[in-house]
């Protein structure tokens, strides 16, 4: 086939123009000038390649060697989902199937006539201009050629905006499957979550594959913090051994909100988690929690920036991870304190155990502070299991196998501990015992 | 009970054993005294499965069986408890949720089914009255934070939780101050029976007061040099080690 010598980039940039063609009215809006622009910028950047700095250990080489149809059917029933789903406690439940979103699968509990939960195309279609005053508001100046592709091709996902000082109790969830069962598939979900001054919210976005063939998920989220918000936002990636997944949440906080992240990798084949967060008021606090096991030739790389703009704020992250086999994983942490942050405080800390001669950690940290009165600190640790507390516990019993997974589910339990939607953390607690006993 | 024949081990191809006999009948405590660095630790690390240690001539029997051919595990399913000099911190795991998984490891080893939650807190809350530990200490992160003294105290409580046949007990006075060691040694002695013995490791002889010997034995450069009852025990308090030395290096 002649297809096969035209590479992605080309091949997504040919349909971005064939479509815009067949468009209406609807290609002069200013939503579509949007994803325009980032088409431009796409195209200009291309995929990154290791001479890239911020994808030095992450080649996405092997991701962009095949081809994905991001506009796959799925016949996906109620039936299959059954593996799929985390138990559920009262949610507000959205399926997305190969990026669209499925209202026949999905349930929204939270009343509407206050809070907006809908899908982004439900959503842009009721009101266009709401909708535009968010997307790609955070992330219009991302150099990140993944997250300028997600502008530019944005057309499904989830959109919530929550008026001033409305809570909303249910959480939010967001199922993303692939249905790989006969083709390669490829999705673009574009997720935005504003919330209004005091307005709080709980939203976590699950990832999971269905099928042998490879998926690839390229995914963004923007949330706005207004004024004294809350947001706690969890991604949970259960995918594939085929699974390709970068990902994108930026965050925008203003005084005195709080923002809370969980990034959970069970599995899948190459998994790029970007976190950013602009803390743009005084009084904030970001708190960072991320958790990942990659095995056999997995790859897991977490990238996070908490980026202090005003004074008097605190982030606050913690990333732990259990490398086997040949497993490579990635964290690069920058913290930046802006000339104005005084009395910044910031932590951060990643601590690994690589079970494996063969798997490797790349850790950075990377910290640029250009005020003078603040409190920073870092660490990374990256070590084997404590040979001494493994013969302590063999010598009440206690066979190797199952000490070695007591000690790494204790290793993990500071993390897991952090996530405060109960049948989530239920969830994990089972998966991650089930992942940690030795096979 | 526990036999052993012309053991030597080594550690880093530097050899600590140079050749122990002993042999420990049911209900007997035998306590090994020593200067510093004589190996009685070695000795306790061997019996418990410590795998850094290389084994290299020599045989051990325990209740008829190959010990040296046992996993750490087996070893403590089929009855040695070591306590340790050095107990170790491991966050995130509580001690009671540690034992429960000891006790119906052991259990099912034995081929028994596991306690359930009832069964295994109510024989808890008894073993920790016997040691006088604080039920709250159980609901901590294992020896977490715990001070030296509450450390020593979980170890004697493991032991009463898991009833071994052998007990070892590694410099278990060490840093501990005179009431610290005497609800240890209560702990001990409560344990003591006609079936069950143990092996009392220590520098100096205070311990023997409360825990007493029936034989007590002199390790020096890696051999039992010397043996006798418990009042070796208070020669040795009175003398030091000194003497002993001369006797040996007078043989040599």
């Amino acid at each position: 086939m002649s297809t096969e010598t035209i590479d992605l980039k080309t091949k997504l940039v040919t349909d971005f123009y064939a479509k815009e063609a067949v468009m209406n009215g609807e290609a002069s809006s200013a939503f579509h000038q949007k994803k325009r622009a980032a088409l431009a910028r796409f195209d200009q950047l291309g995929f990154p390649t290791p001479k890239n700095e911020e994808w030095k250990y992450s080649n996405v080489r092997d991701l962009i060697s095949e081809s994905y149809n991001f506009n796959a059917a799925s016949s996906l029933e109620v039936a299959d989902l059954e593996d799929l789903n985390i138990p559920e406690h009262v949610a507000n439940i959205l399926y997305f199937v190969n990026g669209h979103y499925s209202p026949e699968l999905s349930n929204i509990v939270s009343s509407s006539d206050q809070i907006t939960i809908d899908s982004l195309q439900n959503a842009y279609r009721n009101n266009p201009t709401l909708v535009n005053t968010y997307f790609d508001e955070l992330v219009k100046d991302d150099t990140d050629a993944f997250t300028a592709l997600n502008t530019a091709f944005a057309h499904d996902g989830l959109f919530i905006h929550i008026p001033d000082n409305q809570t909303v109790e249910h959480p939010v969830i967001l199922r993303f499957v692939s249905d790989a069962r006969t083709q390669n598939v490829g999705s673009q979900p574009r997720n935005i979550i504003a919330v209004g001054r005091n307005a709080h919210v709980k939203v976590a976005e699950a990832f999971r594959t269905l099928g042998p063939e490879r998926s690839f998920t390229n995914v963004v989220t923007e949330i706005h913090m207004d004024k004294d918000s809350g947001v706690e936002y969890y991604k949970v990636q259960n995918e594939s051994e085929k699974a390709y997944h970068v990902g994108t949440t930026q965050i925008r906080m203003l005084d005195n909100s709080q923002f809370y992240a969980g990034t959970v990798t069970l599995n899948g084949h190459f998994t790029r988690n970007n976190l950013n967060i602009i803390i743009d008021g005084e009084h904030c606090e970001a708190h960072m929690y991320g958790l990942y096991f990659p095995d056999g030739t997995q790859h897991v790389d977490n990238h996070t920036v908490a980026d202090h703009r005003k004074p008097n704020s605190q982030s606050n992250e913690l990333y732990k991870g259990i490398l086997r086999d040949r497993a490579k994983g990635v964290f690069n942490g920058k913290i930046f304190v802006r000339p104005d942050a005084q009395k910044t405080n910031a932590f951060q800390s990643c601590k690994n155990i690589v079970l494996s001669t063969d798997a490797t950690m790349y850790t950075k940290p990377q910290l640029e502070i250009f005020a003078d009165d603040v409190k920073c600190s870092h660490g990374t640790t990256t070590g084997q299991i404590d040979e001494e507390a493994l013969f302590y516990m063999r010598s009440r019993g206690i066979s190797k196998p199952e000490a070695m997974s007591l000690l790494m589910f204790a290793f993990c339990a500071d993390v897991v501990s952090q996530i405060k939607i109960d049948s989530i953390r239920e969830y994990l607690e089972g998966v991650i015992a089930e992942k940690l006993t030795e096979k | 009970m526990l036999s052993i024949n012309e053991l030597r081990a080594s550690i880093e191809g530097k050899e600590i054993l140079k050749g122990i006999n002993l042999n420990i009948k049911p209900g007997e405590v035998h306590a090994i005294m020593g200067p510093n660095g004589s190996g009685k630790s070695t000795l306790a690390s061997v019996l418990a499965g410590r795998e850094e240690y290389e084994v290299t001539t020599g045989s051990v029997l325990f209740q008829g069986k190959n010990l040296l051919e046992m996993a750490a595990e087996e070893r403590a399913a089929e009855g040695i408890f070591l306590a340790f000099q050095y107990p170790v911190e491991i966050p995130g795991v509580t001690t009671i949720n540690f034992l429960k998984t000891a006790v119906n490891e052991i259990r099912k080893y034995r081929g028994e089914s596991p306690l359930d939650a009832a069964q295994f807190l109510k024989m808890v809350r008894e073993k920790a009255k016997l040691v006088s530990m604080n039920d709250s200490l159980l609901k901590r992160a294992l020896n977490e934070g715990f001070s030296g003294g509450e450390k020593k105290r979980n170890e004697i409580f493991q032991m009463a939780v898991l009833e071994p046949k052998l007990a070892i007990l590694d410099e278990t006075d060490s840093g501990l101050d005179i009431d610290a060691l005497r609800i240890v040694a209560e702990g001990v002695n409560s344990l003591r029976s006609p079936d069950r013995s143990a092996i009392v490791v220590t520098h100096y002889q205070r311990l023997l007061d409360y825990i007493v010997p029936d034989y007590v034995h002199v390790l020096y450069k890696g051999r039992i040099v010397k043996s006798g009852t418990k009042e070796l025990a208070f020669e040795l308090e009175e003398k030091g080690y000194d003497w002993i030395k001369a006797e040996v290096e007078a043989v040599s």
